[in-house]
Order: C-alpha cells, then sequence, then structure tokens
C-alpha cells in the first residue's frame, strides 16, 4: 500500500509543479496558504507544502504526496533515529507559521518527535536528541510524545507538556516575530517550548521505532488549532506598536510634515485648484508658480489622452531646451506617439482620418499617482500597486471631469471601462475589447516586411518574414470573422501612410541616437516592441498589444512630468509616494531579513 | 447633616464666595438668569472636585433638584439641571451620598417620564453614575415596579440610553430576584440586539448585563442559547468578543457568560465553545502580560469554570503552562516594585491579595480530582510553603482560599504521606481552626478530615495537639457542614486507634453528644456517627471494655435507630455495629439476653435487601461462634428461636456471600 500511495506522491509533485489543473487539495491548499500568509512573496520564499523526499535519513518512508511518514529502521537503539524535512524553510513573512502532524500510529514505543531544524542538521535522530554529539545538531528542536519533553539542541529534554500518542494532533507553532515557538495538542496551546530560534527553520518530524507513522498537514485540512484567531491578536500587536510609534517631540511638527507632503504631491500631480486651496487653507507656500503647474498638468493630460504630438510640440513651446538637452526622453516621447498613431489616437493620424470615433481618446484618468519611475517595479510589488489602484480610484472621478472638455466625440459604449481594465491590467490579465478588421490590414503586413527589410537588426521579436506571412493570413481570415471594430491608426488609409512615415523618421533618430550617445539597449528595446505591432493583423490582441493600452501612457506621463520638474529643481517624485514606496521596501527588507513583524503590516492597511 | 458640613474640606474664603455666588444664581427671579446660572455653573464644576463639594455644602442640590422638577421650568433648564448634578456625582463618594441623601433617584427616575430625548439622556447619565457607585444601595432601583419596563421600553431610543441604562443594570443586578425581575420585563430580547451595536460601550455594556443576568441562574441560561442575534446564536455571538484581537475586558466578559451559562447547565461542558474557546481565553487572561484585575477575574472565573469536570481540569493543566503560570501570583509586590516605584508597589499591595486568593482558587481547581494534577501542583515552586503561609495570612480571603487549595490537594494520598508531613500542614491548620469564621472552619475540619486518614503521618502529631476537644465542640455547631466534618474526622481517628485514644474521645464526646449525634437530622452526621461507633467497637477488648461502660446506651440507641424510618445505609451500618458487639467476650450478653434484639436481627436476616441480610447474619455467626466461652448456650437458644432454619433457607440465596456466611454460621452447629 504505501509503495503505491508513495507512487501516487511522485505524480502529484509533478502536477504541483506543472501548470495542469490543480486537484481539490492542491486548490485547498493554496486558497488556505493565501489566506494564512498574504505578505509571503513565494517566488522568493516558497512554504513548505510537503516532507521532502530529498532531505530524509534512509530510515524514512514517505508517503500519501508526500505527507505521511513512517518509520522503516529497526529501531533498536536511539541511533536508529531518523527525520525528514519539509521542502522549504518557513519564510519570515509569514509572521506566525504553523502547521500540524496527526499521529497515526505510535508504534512499538512511540518515539516521535516533532519541531524544527536548521539545514545540515543530522537526519539520522528525532528533532533534538544529539546523545552528547555537541555542535552536530545546533539548531533542532523538537517535542518528543513518549515522556513529554522539549528537547532544545541537546540530548537531555525539558518536561513541558503532556505525552502524546495515536490518535493525537500535535501542532508546532513558529512566531517569526518574537522568534518564539508553541505546541499544541488537540487544538490546545501548550505554552511557549522554545526562544530565540534561528531564522530558516524547516518543519521537522523524527521517528525512532517500527510502526511509528504521521500525517503532516501543512495547510491541505483545517487546522484543529485555531491559529488564525492568534494570528489576528499579533496583528493587532503590531498595528498597535505602529499606532503608537512616537511621532516628532515638538507639537505640530508631525502636521506640518503630513501637510507639506500632501500639498507637494497635489502639486507635483498638477491638482492647481486642489493645491492652491489646500495650501491656502493649511497656510503654505506653494513652491511652484501656478502657471508652471497648470502648464504641467496641459501636458500631462495631452499624453494620458494619447495625443503625443500635441503633447511634444507644447512641451516644446513652454520648456523649449527640456527636449533638446533630453534626447532619449525625446525618443521615447516619438515612440509613444508612433504607438498612438498605431493606435488612431495621436492627433497628427486623427486629422487625417476622421473615421470612426476614437475610443482612447477620453482617457478619463488623471496622472497615476506614484507610477513616477518606479512604475515598472510596482507591478512587482503588491504594496504599490495596491495603493496605485486605491488612490486612482479616490482621485480619478473629480477628474474626469476637467479633462472631459478635451474628449471632443462622445465615448462610444464600452471604453469607459478603461479604468477598470486598467486595474486588471496591474494585475497582468488584461481583456482586450474585439477590434474591426478590414483589407487595410494586408497594408500593414506588406509595410512591417517592408520595415523588417529596411533594417537589418529585425524588430520583429525574432519572428522571420518568412513564416509569419501565412500565419497572419490565417489569423487575418479569423479577425475578419470575428468582426472587430478597432483599426489601425482609426481606419485611414493617409493617416497609415503618416504613421509608416513617421515610423521611418523614428528608425533615423534611433540611428543618429545610437551615433551621438552610443549604444542604449532600452531604446532599442522600446522601438522593437512598438514596430513589433505592426507585426500583426491585429495589434491590439498580439502579444506586443500592451503597449497600446491607455495604462502605458502613465510612466511616459510621469517620467515626462519628472523631467520638467527637474528643469525647477523640484524633486522627480512626490515625497508622499517616495515615503510610501520607502515603507513598501523596507517590509519586502524585513521579510528578507527575517523580520517576522512585515506579515501583520501591509501598506495599504493604511492607505484609505 | 450637620456632621458632614463639618467634615467638608476647609475651603479658601475667596473659594466659598464664588461657590456661594453660584448658588445664590439658582435663586434668580429671572428664568433666563437662572440658566444662564447653571450653564456657569457646569463649566465651573467639570474636573473641579473642590469645588464640587463646596456646591453641595451651600445647599445647590436641592435647588437644582427643585429646578429639574419643576413643570414650569423651561426643557433646556432642567436638562442642564441633570447635567451638572451628574457632574456633582462624578466627584467623590461622599458627593453620591449627599445625592442619594437629596432623594436624586427617584428625582430623576420622575424624568424619565419626559418626552425630551436630551433631557432623559442627561437623567439616565447622572443615574448611571449613582448606581455604578458603592455606595448607592441598589435595591432604589426596584422600589419603584413601573421603573424597570419604563427603562426597559427606553431603550430602543439612542445609543446613549442604551449605554447608560445596561450600564445601571449590570450594576443593579446583584440577586437571584433581581435577575428575576429583569428576566421577568423582558431583558434578553431588550439587550441581545445591542450584542451587535455599532458602538463599542453598548456592546460592553450589553455583555456585562449577560454575564451578571446568567451567573448562577438556570432559567437565564436556558433562555440565552436559544437566542438569535441577527441569525446567529448567542453563543456564537460570545465566542466572536473572545477573538484575541477582541479588547481583553471583552474577551474577558464573554467567557464569563459563557462559563455560567456552562455552570447552569446550558452548556455542555464537552462543547466546543467551552473546551475550545472559553477554557483556552481564559488561561490566556492569567498570563502575565495583562493587568492584575484581569488575571484575578481571568483565574476566578477559570476556577468557576472547570470545579465540576475533571476533563476540563485536564486541559486546563497541560495549557499554556497554566500551573507554572499561577506560580508569578504570588511575586507581588515584586521586588523590584519595592524599590522603584511608589506608586506600583502600592498598586501591586492592593492587588497582592486578590491575585493570591484567585491563584489559590484556581489550584484547588485544577487538583480537586486528578492525581497527576495534584502532583504537579505539588511540585511548584515553593508551593506549600505558599500554602502554609497563606493559611495564616491576614486577610480572610487568602486564608479560605490557600485551605481550599490545602483541601482539595489532601484528597491525595500520595501528598498525605509526602508533602503535607514533610510541610507540617498540619500546624497552620490547627491554628486556622481556632476560632476562624464558620467558612473557614468547614474547609479546614474537611481538610483535617485527612489528615486524619489511618494513613497520614500526620495523624500522630494532631492528636498529640489534643485535637479531640476541638472536633468534639465542633460536632455541636449548628451548621450541619461543621458537625459532619466533626464527627467524620473522629471516625478516622477512631479508626485502628489505641485504646487510649478511642477512651479519650468517649470521654471528650459525652455518651449524650454521641446519641444526640444519633439522632441528627442530618443523615451524612447519623452515618459518620455510626461510623465512629463501629470504629469504637473494634477488636475484643476494646468492644467489652465500651461495652461496659455504655452498653445500655448504645444498646438503645441501636434498637432506636432499627426501629426508625432509617435509609438502607442507615440500618445497613447500625446492624453492623451489632454485629461487632456480637464479636465481645462479654459484650455477647447485650445481645443475648436481649430478646427484642434477636428478633430484630432475625427479622433483618428476612429481609429483602441482601446488604441487610448480609450485616443481620454476621451478627448472628459472631454470636454462636464455637471457639468462645458459652457458644453452646447461645447456639441452642438460637436455635430453638428458630434461627437454624432460616440459616439454612439462606444457603440457597442467589447471593454467592450470603450463602457463604450462612453455611459457615450452620458449619458452628456442626462442630
Amino acid at each position: 500500500m504505501s509503495g503505491q500511495s508513495s507512487g501516487g506522491g511522485f505524480l502529484m509533485s509533478v502536477v504541483v509543479h506543472g501548470d495542469s489543473a490543480l486537484n481539490e487539495q492542491e486548490k485547498e491548499l493554496n486558497q488556505r496558504l493565501r489566506r494564512l500568509y498574504p505578505a509571503v512573496n513565494e517566488n522568493e520564499t516558497p512554504l513548505p507544502r510537503s516532507w521532502s523526499p530529498k532531505d530524509k535519513f534512509s530510515y524514512i518512508g514517505l508517503s500519501q504526496n508526500n505527507l505521511r511518514v513512517h518509520y522503516k529502521g529497526h529501531g533498536k537503539t536511539p541511533k536508529d533515529a531518523a527525520s525528514v524535512r519539509a521542502t522549504h524553510p518557513i519564510p519570515a513573512a509569514c509572521g506566525v507559521y504553523y502547521f500540524e502532524v496527526k499521529i497515526i500510529s505510535k508504534g512499538r514505543d512511540g518515539y516521535m518527535g516533532i519541531g524544527l531544524s536548521a539545514q545540515g542538521v543530522n537526519m539520522n535522530r528525532l528533532p533534538d536528541i544529539t546523545f552528547a554529539k555537541a555542535g552536530w545538531d545546533k539548531h533542532s528542536y523538537g517535542y518528543h510524545g513518549d515522556d513529554g519533553h522539549s528537547f532544545c539542541s541537546s540530548g537531555t529534554g525539558q518536561p513541558y507538556g503532556p505525552t502524546f500518542t495515536t490518535g493525537d494532533v500535535i501542532g508546532c507553532c513558529v512566531n517569526l516575530i518574537n522568534n518564539t515557538c508553541f505546541y499544541t495538542k488537540n487544538g490546545h496551546s501548550l505554552g511557549i517550548a522554545f526562544t530565540d530560534l534561528p531564522p530558516n527553520l524547516y518543519p521537522t518530524v523524527g521517528l525512532q521505532t517500527p510502526g511509528e507513522v504521521v500525517d503532516a498537514n501543512f495547510g491541505q485540512h483545517p487546522f484543529v488549532f485555531d491559529i488564525e484567531d492568534y494570528m489576528r491578536e499579533w496583528r493587532t500587536k503590531i498595528q498597535a506598536q505602529i499606532d503608537r510609534f512616537p511621532i516628532g517631540e515638538r507639537e505640530g511638527e508631525w502636521q506640518s510634515m503630513i501637510q507639506k507632503m500632501v500639498a507637494s504631491y497635489l502639486v507635483h500631480h498638477s491638482y492647481c485648484a486642489t493645491a492652491e486651496a489646500f495650501a491656502k487653507s493649511t497656510d503654505q507656500a506653494v513652491h511652484e508658480e501656478l502657471a508652471s503647474i497648470k502648464n504641467r498638468q496641459k501636458i500631462q493630460k495631452l499624453v494620458l489622452s494619447g495625443r503625443m504630438g500635441e503633447a511634444i510640440e507644447t512641451t516644446q513651446q513652454l520648456y523649449p531646451n527640456l527636449l533638446e538637452r533630453n534626447p532619449d526622453l525625446l525618443f521615447m516621447l516619438k515612440v509613444r506617439q508612433f504607438i498612438e498613431m498605431v493606435n488612431g489616437t495621436d492627433s497628427e493620424v486623427r486629422c487625417l482620418g476622421g473615421r470612426s470615433p476614437k475610443s482612447q481618446d477620453s482617457y478619463p484618468g488623471s496622472p497615476r499617482p506614484f507610477s513616477s519611475p518606479s512604475h515598472k517595479a510596482s507591478s512587482s510589488q503588491p504594496y504599490l500597486t495596491g495603493f496605485d489602484s486605491n488612490c486612482c480610484n479616490g482621485v480619478t472621478s473629480n477628474k474626469s471631469h476637467s479633462s472631459s472638455p478635451h474628449s471632443h466625440k462622445p465615448c462610444p459604449p464600452g471604453s469607459g471601462s478603461t479604468l477598470p481594465a486598467s486595474d486588471i491590467s496591474l494585475n497582468g490579465s488584461r481583456s482586450q475589447q474585439p477590434i474591426t478588421s478590414n483589407d487595410v490590414d494586408m497594408e500593414v503586413d506588406h509595410f512591417t516586411n517592408g520595415v523588417t527589410e529596411s533594417s537589418s537588426n529585425g524588430f520583429l521579436n525574432g519572428t522571420s518574414k518568412h513564416t509569419t506571412e501565412p500565419d497572419d493570413c490565417d489569423a487575418d481570415m479569423e479577425v475578419e470573422s470575428a468582426q472587430s471594430k478597432r483599426q489601425l491608426c482609426g481606419g485611414s488609409q493617409a493617416a497609415i501612410e503618416r504613421m509608416i512615415h513617421f515610423g521611418r523618421e523614428l528608425q533615423s533618430m534611433s540611428e543618429h541616437l545610437r551615433r551621438e550617445c552610443g549604444k542604449n539597449s532600452a531604446n532599442k528595446k522600446m522601438l522593437k516592441d512598438a514596430f513589433s505591432l505592426l507585426a500583426y493583423s491585429d495589434p491590439w490582441n498580439s502579444p506586443v498589444g500592451y503597449q497600446l493600452d491607455a495604462i502605458q501612457r502613465e510612466p511616459v506621463c510621469s517620467t515626462l512630468n519628472s523631467a520638467i520638474l527637474e528643469t525647477h529643481n523640484l524633486p522627480k517624485q512626490p515625497p508622499l509616494a517616495q515615503a510610501v514606496g520607502q515603507a513598501a521596501q523596507c517590509l519586502a527588507m524585513m521579510a528578507r531579513t527575517g523580520s517576522g513583524s512585515c506579515a501583520f503590516a501591509s501598506v495599504d492597511d493604511y492607505l484609505h | 447633616s450637620v456632621k458632614k458640613l463639618l467634615k467638608a474640606p476647609a475651603v479658601e474664603p475667596e473659594v466659598t464666595a464664588t461657590s456661594r455666588h453660584y448658588v445664590d444664581r439658582l435663586f434668580d427671579p429671572d428664568p433666563q438668569k437662572v440658566l444662564q446660572g447653571v450653564i456657569d455653573m457646569k463649566n465651573a464644576v467639570i474636573g473641579n472636585n473642590k469645588q464640587k463639594a463646596n456646591l453641595i455644602v451651600l445647599g445647590a442640590v436641592p435647588r437644582l433638584l427643585y429646578l429639574l422638577q419643576q413643570s414650569s421650568s423651561s426643557m433646556e433648564l432642567r436638562t442642564e439641571c441633570a447635567v451638572v448634578l451628574g457632574s456633582l456625582a462624578m466627584g467623590t463618594e461622599n458627593n453620591i451620598k449627599s445625592l442619594v441623601d437629596c432623594h436624586i433617584i427617584p428625582a430623576l427616575l420622575q424624568g424619565l417620564l419626559s418626552s425630551d430625548l436630551i433631557f432623559i439622556e442627561a437623567c439616565l447619565r447622572c443615574l448611571r453614575t449613582v448606581f455604578i457607585s458603592p455606595v448607592t444601595p441598589v435595591q432604589l432601583l426596584y422600589t419603584d415596579p413601573t421603573v424597570i419596563p419604563h427603562l426597559m421600553s427606553l431603550l430602543s431610543n439612542s445609543l446613549r440610553t442604551q449605554e447608560y441604562i445596561t450600564q445601571i443594570f449590570s450594576h443593579c443586578c446583584k440577586t437571584p430576584e433581581h435577575q428575576t425581575i429583569l428576566f421577568n420585563h423582558g431583558a434578553i430580547q431588550n439587550i441581545a440586539p445591542l450584542l451587535i451595536s455599532p458602538s463599542y460601550k453598548v456592546r460592553m455594556q450589553a455583555l456585562k448585563c449577560f454575564s451578571v443576568l446568567a451567573y448562577e441562574n438556570t432559567q437565564v441560561s436556558m433562555t440565552l442559547v436559544n437566542v438569535l442575534v441577527d441569525g446567529e446564536l448567542l453563543t456564537q455571538v460570545f465566542v466572536k468578543m473572545m477573538q484575541r484581537d477582541q479588547p481583553i475586558e471583552m474577551q474577558l466578559t464573554a467567557a464569563k457568560c459563557l462559563t455560567y451559562m456552562c455552570r447552569a447547565s446550558a452548556i455542555r461542558t464537552d462543547d466546543s465553545c467551552i473546551v475550545l474557546k472559553t477554557l483556552p481565553c481564559l488561561v490566556r487572561m492569567c498570563s502575565k502580560e495583562h493587568l492584575l484585575e484581569e488575571r484575578v477575574e481571568g483565574a476566578e472565573t477559570l476556577a468557576y469554570l472547570m470545579e465540576p469536570d475533571v476533563e476540563l481540569q485536564r486541559i486546563a493543566s497541560t495549557t499554556d503552562h497554566l500551573v507554572a503560570m499561577l506560580a508569578d501570583y504570588f511575586k507581588y509586590p515584586s521586588s523590584v516594585s519595592a524599590i522603584t516605584d511608589i506608586k506600583r508597589l502600592d498598586h501591586d499591595l492592593k492587588h497582592a491579595h486578590e491575585l493570591r486568593q484567585a491563584a489559590f482558587k484556581l489550584y484547588a481547581s485544577l487538583g480537586s480530582n486528578d492525581e497527576d494534577i495534584r502532583k504537579k501542583i505539588t511540585e511548584t515552586e515553593n508551593m506549600m510553603d505558599r500554602i502554609v503561609s497563606g493559611l495564616s495570612e491576614s486577610s480572610i480571603k487568602v486564608r479560605l482560599a490557600a485551605v481550599r487549595c490545602l483541601h482539595s490537594l489532601s484528597r491525595s494520598v500520595q501528598q498525605l504521606r509526602t508533602s503535607f508531613h514533610d510541610h507540617a500542614v498540619w500546624k497552620p491548620l490547627m491554628k486556622l481552626l481556632q476560632n476562624a469564621p464558620d467558612e473557614v472552619l468547614v474547609m479546614a475540619s474537611s481538610t483535617l478530615c485527612n489528615l486524619l486518614l489511618e494513613f497520614s503521618p500526620s495523624k500522630e502529631p494532631i492528636l498529640e495537639s489534643g485535637v479531640i476537644e476541638l472536633l468534639c465542640s465542633l460536632t455541636q455547631s449548628d451548621s450541619p457542614a461543621l458537625r459532619v466534618n466533626g464527627i467524620w474526622a473522629l471516625m478516622n481517628m477512631a479508626f485502628q486507634a489505641d485504646q487510649k485514644v478511642k477512651v479519650e474521645i468517649v470521654r471528650c464526646l459525652g455518651t449524650e453528644q454521641l446519641f444526640r449525634l444519633l439522632s441528627d437530622p442530618d443523615t451524612n452526621v447519623l452515618m459518620k456517627t455510626l461510623g465512629l461507633l463501629r470504629n469504637l467497637l473494634s477488636t475484643r477488648p476494646h468492644i467489652d471494655q465500651i461495652m461496659s461502660s455504655h452498653g445500655k446506651q448504645i444498646m438503645q440507641a441501636v434498637t432506636l435507630i432499627l426501629e426508625a424510618e432509617h435509609s438502607i445505609e442507615v440500618k445497613e451500618q447500625t446492624l453492623c455495629i451489632l454485629a461487632n458487639i456480637a464479636d465481645g467476650n462479654t459484650a455477647k450478653d447485650l445481645i443475648m439476653t436481649n430478646d427484642d434484639m434477636l428478633q430484630k436481627i432475625k427479622y433483618y436476616m428476612g429481609h429483602s435487601n441482601v446488604k441487610l441480610q448480609l450485616a443481620a447474619t454476621f451478627c448472628v455467626s459472631n454470636l454462636i461462634w464455637n471457639e468462645e466461652d458459652g457458644s453452646q448456650e447461645r447456639q441452642d437458644k438460637l436455635r430453638e428461636m428458630g434461627f437454624v432454619d432460616i440459616l439454612h433457607k439462606l444457603t440457597q440465596s442467589s447471593d454467592p456471600n450470603l450463602s457463604d456466611r450462612a453455611k459457615t454460621a450452620l458449619q458452628q452447629y456442626l462442630a
């Protein structure tokens, strides 16, 4: 039976690592782990999910998806003891970690130990049985069933709790905030067993006599002990600690600092009326002239509504030397302009088109707060991401009114969903609206090929023209039947020609830049990605289609905004955003350095 | 009163003058000026205890009450008066006394009949402050039978009325009668919805109401288990309130509610809400991180919860090192607090007694059934020393709890043999027994009973300390519990005791008292007295000796008991005494010459109860035993009386003991 189930276990582990459908137990496990340990980044620090078939002594047998442990040695002397560790150490970002072990059979003598050990501990013993070989089993901690003693890196135990035997469920809880550990028996806490625990401990069990069998629960099933209640207590404690953190000795200092942060944030994002009102009511000076703020606001609106050409022009008018001194910035803006042309939103193609309403025209958003230079990083930072969407929702609603005069045409139905869609896109699962396709697509294909031929660098993400052609034809057929609505450059032939021309200019600008300033891989990739849009008959539904999404205007917008501010000797990023970013980074660093309290101090909790 | 006037704190003349002015303004003919005067007074007294005392002394209260009650006063004025009175009540206990003496309570209760919510709230707030003071007689809430229903009806008016009224209820529900009054006026249905109020204060006060209502009240508790709050069972609402992120006060009070419901048999002791929620919550409350008050309350409630249930005791004994954790309760005031911080020392001193008695109570409850737990307790650091010193503490509460703890541990044979003897606990115990209140005496004498068990090494020294007289005096107590313990201890003492001890017991107790105890209305006393007699009448020389001096009275008593209406156990014990008498050399004759007694024995040999048959047969068997002088005559006499026939019949009994005993008896005739 054990052979059969261990086969099953092997299969299971394949399923776990593969992407195929997870079975119910895996689903439940994942859900529970996510709920219990939301602060853990499993890409960096995976959670223990089963015993490790590699990290065990030979007297240990595993079965039932590597959750059941049985003893298969002789069990004659304590030297026959054997242990197994879980697949991964306990991440500090758990804050509080918990697993349970059910005693299926106490076997001959019930010499079972449940606990923790560091990597490198001899697996040839129960957790903590060292038998005078000091040093060997340093950092090994266990609670033994036969005598109820606790063993802490030594062979002599301390009286700790009751004995345990067949049918009992023993839990082990590691508190990574104060580095202690307590056990539970059948749902009852037995009190602290160990203090001053080192980091990176693995859940471990040890067995010593034949017939001993135990099952682990790393979250596959509900726990007998109410660990979530214990975690609630610690969450409350940590939050109280934060709330009570002493802030500034002097009266009013704290308040004025917060006011400054809010004011600078408003100014940064050019909410001039609000900034003005706020500064007035809090009696502060604004460090930028109102006109300047309004100028930035105007430019930002243009960028965010996809009217890049106008945005560049306005920037050049208002800040004459800015783009000249920043050729990379100009290049970036131009690339964006190209993308907007493809999108049919840039003013240069729009005046040529005159067909079909521009769905992207009425981008309702204001500058997305805090998306600035750190925007890319933010997608991998749950804290920042959450903050973004939160704040954006709050700010945008009143902003959309002020930007409405810029939308020359009424929004087509469905386009109003830009904001929610952008929220989703942050999580990487964007849905694309169906688009209209017509014979223009053929032209595009032709053009794409042309570009590819003219530039030996190959902008098509490695897709050669020979192989793409037949595929594209197939794709066209499909898209046509799908009755898509969106058209390249708004569907106008003249606009397409303008776009192609612009593409050529961009290409030569890129070459010029390379000659002047040397190679720039970021620029190169940017251009390549932009041109790649033309490789697809339906750019919006292509792998590079994300570029067309309105949300991609935001990093461009904030980069431009920052550059303008820099020329005025103002900070590139508002201090508020910086503080939030720093807090999030701090928490991530705490997780890495083993400070468990980061688990209960999400930045999101403090942004309402 | 005049006395109070004199006792009032000395006030500076200028303060008195301003105070005087405030009071004078209350008498202004212009109502507008009166109102302004009251408002100014309100602002003057806030947080100023001296000013409050002055105004009371100067007679502001009756005038304010007058204005408050006058229907001609504007609503605003009446409200401001209630606010000022509420403020005065916030001062010292003396303030409250003065207010109550001025009949503020009926005046404010009358005010509740108004239709103005703001005014009602002000009255309630003041009433609340008055009623939560320990100096206010609770009974004043129940004097007028219309008050409670009216308060119930006001509950729905606002968050404030809810908070104040529930707070009044929870402080004024002190007796089963109060519980019944509140229950009958729909307290449960009216207050239950407040448990999910948006206001924390309201939730908390409502919860407190339930804890006082449910305490030792089966009717309330049985009703509570079926109550739904917003579709959820009340027990589940309480469980949620025990969640570890809730304020400690709320966790603790919710745990009390469930504890009381459990002790009133409304919730089973093995219910998961008790085993997995209430018990762990209360154990947590005992931990060092909580306030001393919380630790006291937690330990007391936990002791109460698990008192009758060994399984809960076992779980608690292994939860969170509870037994070791309690040892910390004895470390106040700590040596650190004494030196570094006077305030802390004061605080610690104030709670030290409470902590110790709570710990003793909890130890007593933990160890009341399980031998392993008792062992664990006695092995706790300095445990026996702590009990010994606790027995002689000045605080009666601590002494009582310490002796309860000792009593609980004295149920262990092993501890009696070891730690009890090693620490000579009998000494302070004996001392405690001298002129202690009954409550303590009951526990102490009960413990003494165990210490006098024959295997207890403390038995000898206790005997030598002249305990017999003390125990004999206990048997004369009005309290049945003390009489039982006294006679019980004597019974234990007489078991296999020396002749000397037995004689001393009989001498000291006196036959008159002995016979009085044999007619005691308390069956327990009767049983233990018979037990004592039986122990006295063991081994032949003792039997003959005692019977020769008290035979007549003893035979009389035996006759009386056998003739009266008594339980089987009493009759059995009496027949056993008779059997012991029959075992004596000379004592036998007292039975043999008493034909009436012999008829009684015959009767019981044919009784329907096997135990009585057995005891009676035993008696006959002793009478006819061969190896003794005059056995032939006795055998003959009993044969004549038809005993042999009965014995023959009994050999056929389906009860093997009885038939064996009958056969053995018959063998005496064959020899």
